[in-house]
């Protein structure tokens, strides 16, 4: 069966039937749907104001890449000016050839690159220094709960170090969605109720943050990517399991085979979720030690590191365990029972974004 | 971060695994509440509960969620599937014969209706037995939402209680000499007048039975053959509710079906509705309240009381049986949370709780608007289509801005409008002009943002209000050249028209399912029409009516609506080829004034800024795709 006809041009062939409505487009058109679809969420959202000077969290693989590419597209008419943040976590034999594809497109594309490394950053910690030192403790998922909370600091940092006022970051629809199910399935109201929105407005002192992708799906991000004939890394990291994560990926997977809609419905869903007042989470802190937002006393980037520097990583993680209470000595409040010690700040989707290896 | 989500949400097994079965009997252990008789059934990891214990428990959970909600009061009426015992209301029991929907033959159903006959005639409680088919005869005056009823104080709801208790005691001590005590499972308090049991008058007509089954063939997807049929027969029950003078329908979802349930509306869309949708107690319907008295009860408690206490049931098919279990999103939802449940035996309780933390007021900054035409929710999308209206601008915590992204997705979400192609391509002639106007049109679905505020005080009635100008696809159609076209190219923007106008007075879940109703081309279409509120100057009641109509087969037509009777809007030509109007569902109407739900108010809920619209209008056209987005293309 020959494709059908593009919907919008009328002359090519179709290339792809989206998956939010149905539309058989060629890529040509499709791309075009797409960068003006991420127009429109960052405009409608006013997400980045003119004049911004943005950091895009760029990891190499295809969301950061499909959100540059777009951004710079869009750059002369939003009025707004890039730069490109990569984040070295030290994972040997992974983040090396991620990085060579960010600099790579930084040299195509003539945008600004700057790298900062976790080594630098945090005292020597590399995340193979890290892997190491949690190695013992039998649970090698760890690992991502360090990275996810550190390489959103060391995202911020970065920012910070080139100048800019806002942060974006490249998740998509299926990574809100595989969000929004897993919090349900673990019963974490307060996330959800964190959730939603595009993204943080930057309180406390942390620069905004938005994900212009949000209302692309993973298979239009690839498509796009596709069509356009971008050069991204896709391997997975070396320490990632995601054991909890998986169950909801495979979900989602099943659910948009039996609606292609599946993952933006989810989005929707969990944009408008209203969860009960008791549910939400307090107004978020300032950290005692770096002043990042911080639910509790210490944000949980210095929770961590200092876990690892008195050579108890597993400190800061988990519900209950033991170290909450000498971390917790010098009297702060006591964390709400919904608030399981997340990465600081009311936004990106809580945590489970955050340890989404992608999570630039 | 994995971590702490594992540690948090990874449902560990409560206590200590159950011993090995050899174990259990070899220890002879007994039932953990009266410790001397013989367990038949473990309910939690190590309670093992005698069956009358069991029993105990099992009704005592039921009592406690009727009494901790207070929601019931004594001698009122409910419609119940259940059976309960020594109730202080009186209950009803209503079966919905759904064969035509799934496909059972005359025969079968008719087998079907018999056995439950048998059933419920034991039972002792009135009883009904409607076809699904009934909904063809739905009439508005019964179905329309009454005002709300103010849900009863803790204080009302105890002097409630304690003038009933008085007055049974006064029966009571009147007819000491003569009555025995009831016997068990029968109903002290009679209903009031006579029995109200229901026979089905017979078969339902073949022709209606033909046209429900021709429209759940229209309906492409199994997803949303559950979501239609659930629609319906909500609809149903509450007539039914109605008619007999109920005020509570209570149904019999699990726990664990709720969770299913949750889950379910979360991956169609239907966050904003979730504490409606599986809640204790659900208003939406005003003065019929649905309730779920069971939802304190595990699936497996249920399963085995029926199984102990031989409880009596039917077996009939549903709409998913024989299914893959791909086939549907309940299907999935269902066997995933089932599989993870055997795996992590808290996970449905842990859906659950989380779905007690939900709140029905919708989030903050989104005042009560209008209702989806269907499932009678307050609508979740804004009025342009554009922004999310329940993104509130108030709502501070909430990124930047009230997020213009539901609407986005509501939006793309509008279905195509179907109906045969327009016969020249849009992109061949282009508009001659006014982009400005029409565009933010274009983005924002079949309803225009640009419009001003419509003539009825100040407030924009985007559907409803006389429109300032004609939509543009149709203004743009008409104006092509070409004798003998023009007729037929403004029937189909018509039907487009009127159904596009039915499609943006759904939620959106409800429109993702009439995405899949309607099949290509072919003009069965569901359409309808929509009444304003206040079109009819000084109607009798100015109720929004809606007959979402199908094209169908017999010309069964009807009408709901009250005022003049509207007008089918499907031109003749139309329906002479043996396809006239039907109308399935259903009436909307507000309780809340004359003013209705349906106002908008002008400008208040929009987001996204004309200059987004612009902007986007112009780097589309820059770039040569100016009819990518419109619904029609």
């Amino acid at each position: 069966m020959p494709a059908p006809q593009c919907a919008s041009c009328h002359a090519a062939r179709a290339a792809l039937r989206r998956p939010r409505s149905g539309q058989a487009l060629c890529g040509a058109c499709f791309c075009t749907a797409f960068e003006a679809e991420v127009l429109h969420t960052v405009l409608a959202g006013r997400l980045l104001p003119p004049g911004a000077v943005v950091a895009v969290g760029a990891s190499g693989g295809k969301d950061s890449t499909v959100l540059a590419h777009v951004l710079r597209e869009l750059a002369p008419r939003l009025g707004v000016s890039l730069r490109l943040v990569a984040v070295d976590e030290g994972i040997g034999g992974y983040r090396d050839a991620a990085l060579a594809a960010v600099r790579r497109q930084a040299a195509r594309w003539d945008l600004p690159l700057t790298v900062v490394a976790y080594a630098d950053l945090f005292g020597g910690w590399t995340m193979d220094a890290v892997a190491r030192s949690t190695a013992g403790s039998g649970r090698s998922r760890a690992c991502c709960t360090f990275c996810g909370v550190l390489r959103r600091r060391a995202l911020e940092e970065g920012a910070r170090l080139v100048g800019a006022t806002h942060i974006v970051t490249g998740h998509n629809a299926d990574d809100m969605a595989e969000t929004v199910l897993m919090n349900f399935l673990r019963g974490d109201a307060g996330r959800l109720a964190r959730g939603g929105g595009l993204g943080s407005r930057g309180e406390g002192g942390a620069l905004p943050r938005c994900r212009p992708l949000q209302l692309a799906s993973q298979k239009e991000v690839v498509l796009y990517a596709h069509f356009r004939r971008l050069d991204y890394f896709s391997e997975e990291c070396v320490y990632a399991p995601e054991a909890f994560r998986g169950h909801a990926r495979h979900l989602l997977k099943l659910l948009e085979a039996a609606r292609p809609s599946a993952a933006l419905d989810l989005v929707h869903s969990a944009e408008r979720l209203a969860l009960a007042p008791a549910a939400r989470p307090p107004p978020p802190g300032a950290c005692s030690r770096c002043g990042a937002l911080a639910s509790r006393a210490l944000c949980q980037a210095c929770a961590l590191l200092d876990g690892l520097q008195r050579g108890r990583p597993r400190l800061a993680i988990g519900k209950g365990r033991g170290g909450r209470d000498e971390e917790g000595s010098s009297g702060p409040p006591p964390p709400p029972p919904s608030d399981p010690g997340s990465a600081p700040g009311p936004a990106a989707g809580g945590c489970g974004a955050a340890c989404k290896e992608r999570c630039e | 971060m994995c971590q702490v989500g594992e540690d948090y949400g990874d449902p560990a097994p409560e206590g200590p695994p159950p011993p090995p079965r050899p174990g259990l009997r070899s220890r002879e252990l007994k039932c953990v509440k009266c410790k001397e008789g013989v367990p038949v059934v473990v309910i939690r990891a190590g309670d093992a509960f005698c069956r009358d214990c069991f029993r105990a428990f099992y009704v005592h959970k039921f009592r406690a969620v009727l009494g901790k909600n207070r929601l019931i009061f004594p001698g009122e009426k409910g419609l119940s599937r259940d059976s309960a015992k020594r109730l202080r209301f009186v209950p009803g029991v209503i079966y919905v014969d759904e064969g035509a929907a799934c496909g059972q033959s005359p025969e079968d159903r008719a087998k079907t209706v018999a056995e439950m006959k048998l059933v419920l005639q034991t039972l002792g409680f009135p009883w009904h037995i409607v076809a699904l088919e009934e909904v063809f005869g739905l009439s508005p005056s019964v179905l329309r939402c009454s005002a709300r009823e103010p849900v009863g104080a803790v204080g009302t709801y105890k002097v409630a209680v304690d003038s009933f208790l008085q007055q049974q005691h006064t029966l009571g001590t009147e007819r000491a000499g003569g009555s025995p005590s009831p016997t068990q499972g029968e109903e002290r308090l009679s209903p009031p007048g006579t029995q109200e049991s229901q026979d089905p008058a017979g078969p339902p007509p073949a022709a209606q039975t033909e046209a429900l089954s021709r429209l759940f063939g229209s309906v492409k997807t199994l997803t949303a053959k559950e979501e239609f049929l659930h629609t319906l027969r909500t609809h149903l029950i509450l007539h039914v509710a109605r008619t007999h003078g109920y005020s509570k329908v209570m149904t019999g979802d699990s726990c664990t079906r709720l969770a299913i349930k949750l889950m379910t509306s979360l991956a169609l869309g239907r966050g904003a509705f979730l504490a409606w949708d599986t809640g204790f107690s659900d208003e939406r319907h005003g003065d019929v309240v649905v309730v779920r008295p069971m939802r304190d009860h595990t699936l497996k408690e249920v399963a085995f009381y029926n199984r102990l206490f031989a409880v009596p049931s039917v077996f009939t098919p549903a709409i998913d049986t024989k299914a893959p279990e791909k086939a549907s999103v309940h299907r999935l939802m269902e066997g995933f949370l089932l599989r993870l449940q055997a795996q992590f035996p808290s996970t449905v309780s842990t859906v659950y709780r989380t779905s007690e933390k939900l709140v029905k007021a919708p989030r903050d900054g989104c005042a009560a608007g209008p209702r989806c035409l269907l499932c009678m929710c307050t609508l979740d999308v804004d009025a342009a289509g554009l922004c999310g209206g329940g993104g509130a601008p108030a709502s501070g915590r909430r990124g930047p801005g009230p997020s213009g992204s539901s609407g986005f997705l509501c939006l793309q979400t509008v279905p195509r409008l179907s109906g045969p192609r327009p016969p020249v391509s849009p992109r061949r002639s282009p508009p001659p002009r006014g982009l400005g106007l029409e565009h933010p049109r274009r983005w924002a679905a079949p309803r225009t943002a640009a419009r001003g505020p419509g003539p009825a005080g100040g407030k924009a009635r985007p559907v409803l209000s006389p429109r300032p100008a004609p939509r543009s696809c149709a203004g743009r159609r008409v104006a092509l050249p070409g004798p003998g076209r023009g007729g037929q190219v403004q029937l189909c923007s018509r039907r487009e028209d009127s159904r596009a106008r039915v499609i943006e007075q759904l939620c959106y879940g409800c429109r993702a399912n009439m995405k899949d109703v309607v099949s290509g081309s072919r003009p069965r279409v569901v359409t309808g029409e929509v009444h304003p509120r206040g079109s009819v100057p000084h109607g009798p009641s100015p109720t929004a009516v809606l007959s979402v109509a199908a094209l169908l087969g017999p010309p069964a037509t009807l009408h709901l609506g009250r005022g003049p009777a509207p007008q089918p809007k499907v031109p003749a030509s139309h329906t002479a080829g043996g396809a006239p109007f039907v109308c399935v569902c259903v009436l909307w109407g507000g309780g809340e004034g004359p003013s209705g739900p349906l106002h908008l108010a002008a400008g208040s809920q929009r987001v996204a800024s004309p200059r987004a619209s612009q902007e986007i209008q112009e780097y589309l056209v820059e770039n040569g795709a100016e009819e990518t987005h419109t619904a029609e293309s």
